[in-house]
C-alpha cells in the first residue's frame, strides 16, 4: 500500500513537471529583482560577510514554498481522487505524509540543493555556502509540513492563496530566524550547532504533529464541496 | 461523587439553553467587577503611583499596556483550547466562544502594540523597535487576522467551527516556538544602548495598581466575551422555543 503510494505520488511528480518548475523559475527570479534593485547590498568580493544575503535567501525561499503550496492538493482535489485516497486508504495518515513528502522533495530539497547557487548570486561569502545547503536541508521540511496544514484547509476556496499566506507565514517564522542565522553564525565562523539542534527540532515537531492537522484540516475541507 | 457532578457539569456545557441561564448573572458580576476595578485601578495608578525615577511619568503606559498584553495572549490560548474541545467533543459552545474571543483578542493586542508604540516613543526615543516582545504580539496579532479571513472565507457554519478550531489550535501549538525563536533572534539583533532591560525593582505602590488593572482587564474580557456568546447564542437558537419564550418574557431560558 505504502509503495502504491509513492509509486503514484512519483509519477505525478514526474508528469506534472511546470508544478517543480515554476516556482523554482520565480524563486531564480525574484532573487534577481532583489540584486537589480538593491546593488549595494549586495557584495561581490565573495570573501566579505554580507549582512542583508541571508534573510533575503531565506525570505524568498518562504515566499517560493508558499508559491508553491497553493496547489498542493489542488488538482487531487478538483478531480475527486483525494477523496478516494483518503476514504480507501487503510492509513489515510501515511497516505498525507508521503503527499508532503513528495512536496517536499519537489521544492524544499532541491531550493537546498540551489541554495549555494543563490548564495553566490546574492554575494554570500564562501565559507557559508555549505551551511546554507544545510539550513535549507533541515528547515524547509517544517515549512512544506505546516504549509500542508494550511494548504488542506483553504484548498476548497476559490482564491485561497491570501488566506493561505495569512494563515501560514507567521507559523513560517521560527524556522526564518533560525536559518538566516546559520548562514549569519557560518558567514562570521561561529558554530552553526545551535542552529542545526533548532531546525532540526522546530521540522521534528512539525514533522509528529502536522500530518494529523493536515488530515483534519482535509476532511473539512472535502465536507466544503 | 464529585467525579459524577463534575461530568454532569461537563455535559450541561455543552448545552447552549443551560449556557445562557447560567451566565445571567455571571455578565453581571464580571460588568460590575470590572468597572469597579479598572476605575480603581486607573485613579490609583495614574494619580497616587509614585512616579518612575527614571521614566518619570511616562511609565504609567504600563497599566494599560501589560493588563493588554497579557490578555492579548491569554485570549489567543483560550481559543486554542476551546478549539481543542470543540474539535474532540464536538461542542456547539466551543465555536461561539471563538467566534467571541476573536475580535476581542484582535482589538486587545492592537491596544497592547499602540500602546506600547506610544510608550516606546519617551524611553526607546522611538515609535517603533523591532524588539523580541514587540515582534512576538505582531506575529500574535496577525495569528488573530488569519484566523479572521478564514472565518470570513468559509460561508457554511459547522465547516468554518472546525476549521477555525484547527487553525486556532496549530497557532496555539506554535506560539511557545515564535516566542523563543523571536528572543532567540533579539537577543543577537537588539541595539544594546537603551532599552529596559534593567528595570528598577518596582516598590509595591506600583505594582499593586498593576496588578487591580490586570483583574480589571480580564474581568472586562469576561464581560465582553459572555455577552457576545450570548447574543451569538440568541442568534443561533433563534427558532428554539425556549429564546421565544425568554424574549416575550413568558419564561427563564
Amino acid at each position: 500500500m505504502i509503495r502504491g503510494a509513492l509509486v503514484r505520488e512519483w509519477q505525478v511528480l514526474l508528469r506534472a513537471k511546470g508544478a517543480v518548475i515554476n516556482p523554482l523559475a520565480f524563486l531564480l527570479l525574484t532573487t534577481m529583482l532583489f540584486v537589480i534593485a538593491a546593488p549595494d547590498a549586495i557584495t561581490t568580493a565573495t570573501d566579505e560577510a554580507s549582512a542583508v544575503a541571508p534573510g533575503v535567501l531565506w525570505t524568498l525561499v518562504l515566499l517560493t514554498q508558499l508559491l508553491a503550496l497553493d496547489s498542493m492538493y489542488r488538482r487531487d482535489f478538483d478531480s475527486g481522487v483525494l477523496e478516494q485516497t483518503l476514504v480507501s486508504a487503510q492509513v489515510p495518515f501515511v497516505t498525507v505524509l508521503i503527499r508532503i513528502f513528495m512536496q517536499w522533495l519537489s521544492t524544499g530539497f532541491i531550493m537546498a540543493c540551489l541554495g549555494p547557487v543563490l548564495g553566490v548570486m546574492l554575494g554570500l561569502s564562501s565559507q557559508a555556502l555549505p551551511a546554507t545547503a544545510l539550513a535549507l536541508l533541515l528547515g524547509t521540511p517544517a515549512l512544506s509540513l505546516l504549509g500542508s496544514v494550511g494548504a488542506s484547509v483553504t484548498v476548497g476556496f476559490n482564491r485561497g492563496g491570501v488566506i493561505l499566506a495569512l494563515l501560514v507565514l507567521p507559523l513560517f517564522l521560527p524556522t526564518l530566524v533560525f536559518g538566516a542565522d546559520m548562514v549569519m553564525a557560518a558567514q562570521a565562523g561561529r558554530s552553526v550547532m545551535p542552529q542545526v539542534y533548532a531546525l532540526s527540532l522546530i521540522s521534528l515537531v512539525a514533522l509528529a504533529l502536522a500530518p494529523f492537522a493536515t488530515l483534519a484540516g482535509l476532511k473539512i475541507s472535502l465536507e466544503m464541496q | 461523587m464529585l467525579g459524577a457532578s463534575l461530568k454532569r457539569l461537563w455535559h450541561k456545557l455543552g448545552s447552549p439553553r443551560w449556557f445562557f441561564s447560567l451566565t445571567t448573572r455571571w455578565v453581571t458580576f464580571f460588568g460590575w467587577s470590572a468597572a469597579v476595578l479598572l476605575l480603581w485601578g486607573a485613579i490609583w495608578g495614574l494619580a497616587y503611583a509614585p512616579a518612575d525615577y527614571q521614566q518619570g511619568n511616562s511609565f504609567r503606559i504600563m497599566y494599560v499596556h501589560v493588563p493588554a498584553a497579557m490578555l492579548a495572549q491569554s485570549l489567543y490560548i483560550g481559543m486554542g483550547v476551546a478549539g481543542f474541545i470543540g474539535l474532540v467533543w464536538r461542542m456547539k459552545l466551543t465555536d461561539v466562544a471563538i467566534s467571541a474571543c476573536l475580535p476581542l483578542g484582535m482589538v486587545i493586542t492592537a491596544l497592547a502594540l499602540f500602546s506600547g508604540s506610544v510608550w516606546g516613543r519617551p524611553t526607546w526615543v522611538s515609535w517603533w523597535e523591532w524588539d523580541g516582545r514587540t515582534v512576538s504580539t505582531l506575529v500574535l496579532f496577525f495569528l488573530y487576522v488569519g484566523i479572521y479571513a478564514l472565518r470570513e472565507a468559509i460561508a457554511e457554519a459547522k465547516l468554518r467551527a472546525r476549521a477555525s478550531a484547527l487553525i486556532a489550535m496549530v497557532g496555539t501549538v506554535n506560539i511557545p516556538i515564535i516566542k523563543y525563536s523571536v528572543e532567540w533572534w533579539n537577543t543577537l539583533h537588539q541595539p544594546a544602548s537603551f532599552g529596559l532591560t534593567q528595570k528598577p525593582a518596582m516598590p509595591s505602590e506600583m505594582w499593586l495598581p498593576l496588578l487591580v488593572m490586570v483583574l480589571g482587564f480580564y474581568c472586562f474580557a469576561g464581560f465582553i466575551v459572555l455577552l457576545r456568546m450570548r447574543s451569538e447564542i440568541l442568534q443561533r437558537e433563534m427558532n428554539a422555543r425556549w429564546v421565544g419564550d425568554w424574549i416575550t418574557g413568558r419564561g427563564a431560558p
